[in-house]
């Protein structure tokens, strides 16, 4: 039994045990449901998409008509062969889907990448140096929230042709909004803290200051933001796809599956169900992983 | 050796407040033509009440302000004439907030190793040797060198803030009120540190703060500002008992002082304490 006044504790017993930084991470990681599934789903879907030229059991671009429309494995006609069906030209639906993983994953991820080094370099300096060069960056974020970004997207997509590449650099373009409003916030809340005016004192060149004291102050914010974002380019990318403006066949992104199965999806459903769900699924897990982020990094509940 | 550690001539800090698109922007003289010399070793209590520009002059003499009008002297040279660099080698501050001097993203060896790191001194293996005995000097358990600063009472943070100024042997400390956010046991611990560095190190003190109660044990000398200026400065034993400027006399009748005689009115005598008991 452990004693309850403590008197036999011994003085190593007393002192607060170290528990190291990673294990306290570790531990409200652990506690945490949503980020725990957000990330077991999310870190799924990114090692199917990194290993599927060894998953698929097909080429996703071998076209066989005699195969055409074959429905997954649960409907009475399925068969193993191909276990999600084959779509109109007879290409392997599974295969398919794993490759469009790639797609989505690299273009979410590198087109959060161009908005948040954009939008965080915009917000550093307009909530840090304030004044005149808040009003312009203030200015040109303005301007940017005033522009449709689906609108935006396609006409440029319709004007420089779309393609993988096309479609993270637009993205990036337009994504980092987000990111300037959450870094200019933060980094007004810190800018005037004893912290900064020690390490001027001190000093340091405003470089020094804005990435090496401010910046790891600020970055959790801008984490939570980068999953945001990176759902969120991968839905656009759904969309322009979609719409035929975005990645161009015959490559297997999600979005132009679902384009291509919507003449029939009333007597086919699968065709477009499966890509979406898939969708839906891989934007909840970034969204979960987000949140549950946000909440770690909370204050409370953390010394 | 310089004359003077620190030397304030004729120092001005205006700001212009606006009052709307259509109005006249007022003038406020937060720090109004101000001068002081504090002579080496010696430690000068700067106190006033909040907002009549302490901070503000702190700030200039730290040079995270520029003054409108005036010069600072630091070891006779100007501030202006010379780089950040070599001025933080001379002249380090203490906050008063030791929630929000130190970086929290940052480990108290980080913190306290920066100046070295910036003033490009030593290598890693002297700078962490100097880290441990700059923690041994301010009494700071190295076991705390690891961790964050949350995790870090507000003493034991005011130690780090003390050990990082010190760190790079400057001869003047300037303390923005570097107690005013400690518990009242704790701020006696902090104001004992400051006075045995004092007295190991021979350094020089500009010493700020409201609270006369706290300055009294600490200075040489003792300037009292109101309203951006000066209005009565003289030696510890002049402004406690012969004040003669009227804010002066207004500003130490309402010090509380823990002695009996100093100011805490006597309800009980002992005589009355026995019967009442």
């Amino acid at each position: 039994m452990s004693d309850a006044t403590g008197s036999n504790l011994s003085k190593e017993q007393l002192l607060l045990p170290a528990v190291p930084e990673w294990r306290r991470m570790m531990n409200r990681f652990l506690g945490h449901r949503g980020l725990l599934m957000g990330s077991i789903i999310l870190g799924l879907i990114v090692v199917l998409a990194i290993l599927a030229p060894w998953l698929a059991p097909h080429d996703p671009y071998l076209q066989n008509i005699s195969q055409r429309m074959i429905p997954p494995v649960w409907h009475e006609k399925g068969s193993w062969e191909h276990v999600f069906g084959t779509d109109k030209l007879g290409r392997d639906y599974l295969s398919r889907l794993l490759y469009g993983a790639r797609i989505s994953l690299t273009i979410g991820l590198s087109a959060a990448l161009i908005s948040g080094l954009i939008g965080t370099t915009l917000g550093v300096l307009a909530g840090y140096f304030g004044g005149r060069v808040d009003a312009v960056i203030s200015y040109i974020i303005t301007t940017r929230l005033a522009m449709p970004v689906v609108l935006v997207a396609l006409a440029m997509s319709a004007l420089v042709g779309g393609s993988l590449q096309m479609v993270i650099i637009l993205l990036g373009l337009l994504l980092w909004d987000r990111f300037a409003v959450v870094a200019r916030s933060t980094t007004q809340q810190l800018r005037d803290a004893e912290f900064i005016a020690s390490a001027k004192v001190l000093g340091a060149s405003t470089t020094y200051i804005l990435v090496r004291e401010l910046l790891p102050n600020i970055l959790s914010a801008l984490i939570v933001v980068m999953t945001l974002e990176m759902a969120h380019a991968i839905l656009l990318e759904a969309t322009l796809s979609f719409l035929g403006l975005g990645v161009q066949p015959p490559m297997p992104s999600w979005g132009l599956m679902i384009s291509e199965g919507k003449a029939y999806m009333f007597f086919k459903p699968w065709v477009i169900a499966i890509p979406g769900i898939a969708l839906m699924v891989l934007v909840l897990a970034i969204n979960l992983v987000g949140d549950g982020l946000r909440d770690m990094n909370a204050p409370e509940g953390r010394n | 050796m310089a004359e003077y550690a620190l030397e304030l001539t004729n120092l001005s800090r205006h700001f212009h407040l606006k009052n709307g698109a259509f109005k006249e922007p007022t003038l406020l003289k937060a720090v109004d033509g101000i001068s002081l010399r504090i002579r080496p070793g010696e430690t000068l209590g700067l106190v006033g009440e909040s907002g009549c520009g302490k901070s503000t002059l702190a700030k200039m003499i730290l040079g995270l302000l520029e003054p409108t009008d005036g010069d600072v002297l630091i070891n006779d040279k100007m501030r202006g004439a010379s780089s950040r660099l070599s001025m933080s080698r001379q002249l380090q501050p203490i906050f008063q907030d030791p929630y929000s001097s130190l970086n929290p993203r940052k480990t108290i060896e980080q913190i306290i190793r920066l100046p070295l790191q910036l003033h490009k001194i030593g290598d890693a293996n002297s700078q962490q040797r100097a880290v441990k005995d700059i923690c041994d000097l301010v009494g700071l358990p190295e076991r705390l060198l690891k961790n964050y600063p949350g995790q870090l009472s507000g003493g034991q943070r005011q130690r780090v803030a003390i050990a990082r100024a010190l760190i790079l042997k400057p001869n003047i400390l300037v303390c923005d009120e570097p107690t005013s956010a400690l518990d009242v046991s704790v701020q006696a611990q902090i104001l004992n540190l400051l006075m045995d560095l004092k007295k190991e190190l021979g350094l020089t003190y500009l010493f700020i703060s409201h609270n006369l109660g706290v300055v009294e044990h600490l200075v040489d000398r003792v300037a009292v500002m109101y309203r951006g200026k000066i209005v009565e400065q003289g030696t510890r034993e002049d402004i406690f008992q012969n004040a003669q400027h009227p804010y002066t006399q207004a500003l130490l009748s309402s010090v509380l002082t823990p002695e009996p005689a100093l100011g805490l009115p006597d309800v009980l005598d002992s005589s009355a304490w026995n019967q009442a008991s």
